[in-house]
């Protein structure tokens, strides 16, 4: 495996074989000594064409914990405005020898053209490509819920995730049906008609409008960040009416499994699609996703660069 | 002019026959040619080969003036004679737009000086395409290039009063409104076929409504002004099925269906390769399988190519950043030939009927789409539909390499394309300018 661009690249097997890698990370990340040497001399570049501090600071934490030399190229904006086309911005980046493109880009496919391109040699991960796919998100996601629910072991097979909001456009809901359905959890996508996309009654998912009815249901519920210019495109009348019946507030913290957790991938909208309380509740668990999204990272930049995993997905001997 | 036999071809109706081509003429069709000016006549065998009515293609974009890294009249009509065709369509949206006598003549000049096919150019509706105000319609129907077909094609006439106006005012010159129905408020941004595959692909989706919608309203607006109208490229299954309604009721409309549409799916927009990044969009298999069944069964009247070059550096690049169009005027044939022939959906000479006969006729272009028969214009497309061949974007005539067939193959290769009674094409060789006079 060379690229890592959608989680439907991944088997099962190497799913879980990241997750159990991811483990091993997060170990080293708790030790005395949070580098391994696996990466030294391996440059990796993480090329942003936008702003996404979190995600960009995830990859380099977890390139750094390996030994890697990190390149940051942060495109303002996009190559349409910039002038510069992501061809010759690729072609510059292979000049300078980068093992390894973390691609960060508002245009869906970005990932899957410079990854099947002639323009760079190195491996490409996708770190989030517009409306379509965020698949280190999706890992880690998996990672915590795992980690919560199944004491970190196997997969995760008789648990049910609901995902709530923008479905239509959200990359994170995309690779988080794809992998958590690779890992046998029952996913339920909940929202208003508008935000479900066209087909979505062929995806891996059970589809629902009414999220007090879902809530009990539930295992982990992850809730969707909603874009204000969606309400500009009269996707639902107003922040308010949304909050109404898709906000995860008090009442419907009361809904949910005492064993459920509430998670975010963050930026978080509080007082629209998740209120301070439930945020901050003792069941939520935004917060950590933050932690293994490092040592999920690692574990794909492992993978990529330092394994070379067979069909089974054996990652460690 | 030299003079020359076809010897051993078979027509569109099955028959075989010998071909004497004389004065720019077809001088006579028999199993043995008797004409007694035949005798100094250059003899060509094709046996084996299917002979058609030269093609003609009512949609294709040229690029001169304006964008000539991408294409001119020159090299468009030199790709074109390559596929078979003797009169191409030039398309209004060029810089500067063809909206008035002046632009329409110069791009009907440079086709004449090509003579490689001829080209009639279309006429914007509106002024630069702009959807507000009627471009001089009556001046570029008048004008030395006889503009007879108008389109704002790559925008859609939105504004239901500029349509009503333009259908009813080319009434007068018996002109046709070829309507690219696109609703733009419905297709913002869209970048792909509304369906299972965009939402997957996170690409935004362009529902089949947005063409439907306005299909069926100028279906409407032109049975209330009783004028033509011409649909182009239709894409979905609705689409034809509304056009097939409005046939059924008399309302003179006319449709056609690109090469590509016929053929390609919106599956491969999986490689996010924008090299089937298309206006309108590729659709779904069950789309595909209607516009076949629509054009076999004539509710959709032609072929059309909707030849779009681009350069290089507009496909190589993210798919939203790309341009939309493809190249299609040397494979068209083969596509049909492969879609719709060797599918057994039509026969020869209902190809002849959509690829040359009827566009002819929709445009008003006398001279061509004519049956052969003695004394009809020598433009003349010569096949041999046994031997296939392989799409290679870099041994194409056209300027432009943006063809999503690349590698593909297909049946049907063009021997031979005759204009104006002289080859353009003589094995499979397009023929060089210069000597094109003294053969």
């Amino acid at each position: 495996m060379r690229h890592l661009l959608s989680a439907s690249d991944l088997s099962y097997a190497q799913t879980l074989s990241i997750l159990d890698t991811a483990q091993e990370m997060a170990r080293v990340s708790e030790g005395p000594v949070k580098k391994l040497p696996t990466l030294r001399g391996r440059t990796i570049v993480n090329l942003f064409y936008e702003d996404s501090t979190r995600t960009r600071i995830s990859f380099e934490a977890a390139a750094k914990r390996l030994s890697a030399d990190v390149i940051n190229f942060s495109a303002k904006g996009s190559s349409i405005s910039k002038g510069e086309s992501l061809k010759d911005t690729a072609l510059t980046l292979q000049a300078m020898g980068a093992d390894a493109v973390i691609l960060r880009h508002p245009a869906s496919g970005a990932a899957h053209r410079l990854a099947e391109s002639q323009w760079t040699n190195g491996s490409v991960i996708n770190a989030g490509d517009g409306t379509h796919e965020h698949p280190t998100q999706g890992l880690l996601d998996a990672f915590t819920i795992r980690k919560h629910l199944r004491a970190g072991i196997g997969d995760l097979r008789g648990l049910t995730i609901a995902i709530v909001g923008d479905i239509l456009h959200s990359r994170v809901a995309r690779s988080n049906v794809i992998l958590l359905s690779t890992l046998g959890a029952h996913v339920i996508l909940v929202a208003p008609p508008t935000l479900l996309p066209l087909g979505v009654e062929t995806w891996p998912a059970q589809v629902s409008y009414d999220l007090d009815a879902t809530l009990p249901l539930v295992d982990a519920v992850m809730m969707l960040r909603i874009q204000q210019e969606r309400m500009d495109d009269l996707f639902f009348p107003t922040a308010r009416e949304y909050s109404h019946y898709y906000g995860l507030n008090n009442n419907r913290l009361k809904l949910m499994k005492s064993s459920s957790i509430i998670m975010h991938p963050g930026p978080m909208n509080r007082g629209l699609e998740i209120t301070a309380e439930s945020a901050d509740s003792a069941r939520s668990v935004i917060v950590e996703q933050v932690a293994n999204g490092v040592s999920v990272r690692m574990a794909v930049l492992y993978l990529l660069l330092a394994g070379s995993p067979d069909e089974d997905g054996v990652l460690i001997s | 002019m030299t003079s020359y036999i076809l010897k051993g071809g078979t027509l569109p109706n099955g028959e075989k026959s010998d071909i004497y081509i004389a004065g720019g003429l077809v001088a006579q069709i028999a199993g043995t040619i008797t004409d007694p000016g035949a005798s100094s006549a250059k003899k060509i065998d094709i046996a084996g080969c299917m002979v058609l009515p030269g093609l003609v293609d009512l949609h294709t974009h040229l690029r001169e003036p304006g964008r000539e890294e991408a294409e001119t009249v020159a090299s468009g009509a030199r790709a074109a004679a390559k596929g078979g065709f003797t009169a191409v369509s030039a398309m209004a949206n060029t810089f500067p737009v063809a909206d008035t006598a002046g632009v329409v003549e110069q791009v009907y000049r440079l086709g004449q000086e090509s003579g490689y096919c001829d080209v009639y150019p279309i006429g914007a509706v509106t002024q630069g395409l702009a959807g507000k105000a009627l471009a001089e319609l009556g001046a570029m129907a008048d004008s030395e290039a006889r503009v007879r077909v108008f389109s704002d094609d790559g925008n859609c006439i939105f504004d239901p009063i500029v349509m009503r106006r333009a259908l009813e005012y080319v009434k007068k010159f018996n002109g046709v409104i070829a309507q690219h129905a696109q609703d733009p408020q419905m297709t913002k941004d869209s970048q792909m076929n509304e369906g299972v595959v965009s939402s997957r692909l996170g690409l935004k989706g362009w529902p089949a409504v947005a063409e439907e919608a306005i299909i069926a309203r100028d279906i409407l607006l032109a049975d209330h002004v009783k004028s033509r109208l011409h649909v182009c490229h239709v894409t979905t299954a609705g689409g034809v099925e509304i056009i097939r309604w409005a046939k059924a009721r008399g309302i003179q409309v006319t449709a056609e269906v690109t090469p590509h549409h016929l053929l390609l799916t919106d599956e491969y927009a999986t490689s996010y390769d924008p090299i089937f990044k298309v206006n309108p969009p590729l659709r779904t298999k069950s789309d595909v399988m209607a516009l076949r069944e629509g054009l076999a069964d004539g509710t959709i009247d032609i072929v059309a190519t909707d030849h779009a070059p681009h350069p290089a550096e507009s496909k190589e690049c993210e798919w939203q950043v790309a341009s939309f169009g493809m190249i299609g005027l040397e494979s068209a044939l083969s596509i049909v030939h492969a879609t719709m022939v060797e599918t057994s959906l039509m026969s020869w000479n209902d190809l002849a009927d959509r690829m040359s006969y009827a566009p002819a006729r929709i445009a008003g272009y006398e001279g061509h789409g004519q049956e052969l028969r003695a004394g009809s214009n020598a433009h003349l497309t010569i096949i041999n539909p046994t031997l296939s061949w392989k799409v290679d974007r870099d041994l194409g005539v056209s300027r432009s390499r943006n063809t999503p067939f690349h590698g593909m193959e297909f049946p049907g290769s063009v021997v031979a394309t005759f204009f104006r009674g002289e080859p353009t094409v003589l094995n499979s060789q397009l023929v060089p300018s210069k000597a094109q006079n003294e053969i």
